[in-house]
């Protein structure tokens, strides 16, 4: 059988079709096992992994928890609040003191740009990017599109819009890659100032009203606008951003056909899309969550593999 | 060299009407019983037995389910391949049944431990039993014995035994080859 044809997920650029496509199977008996009365497999059993988080994460971090219990490898966690990070430590060195330890693989999130791939260089360990800045979130975007090929058969051919903040988002760049990747066309959508420069360089369709990109998709993904990230105001005020770039239940009602719309989370209800959407039997938000443990599974599955005894 | 004919066509037809016929015995009208076929070889034997149950003795319903042990081996990262996972179809309960594994060849019994631990997931059996085409005798890494076994075989370990089915390779055939 194949393998990966990486050592580190640090990105979806770095990955082939083939490698996709044997994640997606993998995820499809890991699917199966998450849905058993007994949801845990002994895989991973003398394998330690550690979650470093120097940024807020919630549900990638549950998830990625939750998929390294089922399989059932040893877990330390650790996030930046409570660190030695504040009193002066580098990265390397946190990493490396965690490393002595005996851990196997590394699931990280950091605020810079590349940290993970940087990591991967000077440690020995098997390195996940569990997003780094603005620059990837590979298991996010295998996650998306794992969702689109379950509800259509296939990614090939469809047609997806990338709405609101492009800029700020690093599930966007991973998405871009991996739909195009898989064959889908990409179009995003969002306010100019929230649209980076050089995104045509990236073969990627833009466009500035939503309707007109929601006429044109299969499927929407919707991100949240990352205020936190923004030191200054790329639009006049959440409502104005609402009311050219939020997807209510009439705009849909508007389209020529039905569309599926996805999201990252976490959402903000009311702003770019309103509960009613959210909730709809349009939306696959609530499956991209547990296509996430699946997901999140087969690549930890795959690359423990790789480790030799 | 070439290979070594343990069983031919006719054998093997005869050995899996016994091995029905035993089944039978135990189990009689397979209420309460069910079979788990053990991928990747071992589900070619289950249907089988599963097809022979019903056809040739008339038996009602016999439920069949397939298991996949990949992810509870013990030799993940210890042999140089990715262990390549298969389905797992069991859509009834094992609760309270009494189960009967199937598999091809029965070797070091590392896999039937394996299978031992994977359908715990789906429940607690009242019993399980073992039924192999081929056992390899004096080869066992684990105390683990067939229940009902079709040939008892010597083989060295650089031998491999080869159970070919009529749906994968044209004929119903087993060989014993030597590296």
């Amino acid at each position: 059988m194949s393998e990966l044809s990486v050592d580190h997920l640090l990105g979806i650029k770095y990955l082939n079709n083939s490698d996709i496509d044997l994640i997606f199977e993998t995820a499809d008996h890991f699917k199966k096992v998450i849905n058993r009365p007994i949801k845990k497999v002994p895989s991973l059993r003398d394998i330690t992994i550690a979650n470093l988080f120097f940024e807020n994460s919630t549900r990638t971090k549950l998830s990625f928890e939750l998929a390294q219990k089922r399989l059932s490898a040893d877990v330390i966690n650790f996030s930046s609040g409570q660190s030695s990070l504040s009193k002066g430590e580098t990265l390397v060195d946190t990493v490396n003191n965690i490393l002595s330890m005996k851990v196997d693989m590394v699931v990280m999130r950091h605020p810079n740009p590349g940290a993970a791939s940087f990591l991967s260089k000077h440690i020995d360990a098997q390195i996940i990017n569990a997003g780094d800045g603005a620059h990837e979130h590979p298991t996010q975007a295998l996650l998306d599109t794992y969702s689109i090929r379950e509800k259509y058969g296939e990614v090939k051919g469809k047609k997806v819009v990338i709405v609101g903040d492009i800029l700020h988002s690093r599930v966007a760049l991973s998405n871009i890659f991996a739909l195009q990747l898989q064959g889908a066309e990409v179009m995003v959508c969002g306010p100019k100032t929230l649209i980076p420069k050089y995104i045509n360089k990236l073969g990627v369709q833009v466009e500035t009203n939503l309707l007109k990109a929601l006429n044109w998709c299969d499927i929407a993904n919707m991100l949240r606008v990352q205020n936190e990230r923004m030191e200054i105001s790329y639009f006049p005020s959440t409502r104005e951003y609402t009311q050219q770039y939020g997807v209510t239940k009439s705009v849909l009602e508007s389209l020529d056909k039905k569309i599926t719309i996805m999201h990252p989370g976490p959402i903000n209800r009311g702003v770019e899309i309103t509960s009613e959407v959210a909730d709809s039997g349009q939306a696959i938000i609530l499956n991209q969550v547990e296509n996430g443990v699946a997901i999140r599974m087969a690549v930890m599955y795959l690359l423990a593999s790789k480790i030799k005894q | 060299m070439s290979p070594k004919v343990l069983l031919n066509t006719k054998e093997v037809n005869i050995i899996l009407h016994r091995l029905a016929c035993q089944l039978i015995e135990k189990h009689t009208d397979f209420s309460n019983t069910v079979l788990i076929g053990l991928q990747p070889r071992g589900i070619f034997l289950a249907q089988r037995i599963k097809a022979l149950l019903i056809e040739k003795y008339n038996l009602p319903k016999v439920h069949l389910g397939l298991l996949d042990i990949t992810f509870y081996r013990d030799d993940f990262r210890r042999s140089d391949k990715v262990l390549e996972a298969n389905s797992t179809e069991i859509d009834f309960l094992i609760e309270n049944k009494r189960v009967v594994f199937i598999d091809d060849v029965l070797y070091t019994g590392r896999s039937i431990r394996a299978a031992l631990t994977a359908i715990q997931s789906f429940g607690r059996p009242s019993e399980i039993e073992l039924l192999t085409l081929i056992d390899r005798r004096f080869s066992r890494h684990l105390p683990i014995q067939p229940d009902y076994r079709g040939r008892q075989v010597d083989a060295i370990n650089d031998e491999k035994v080869l159970v070919n089915w009529k749906e994968t390779s044209g004929e119903d055939a087993v060989y014993l080859i030597k590296n």
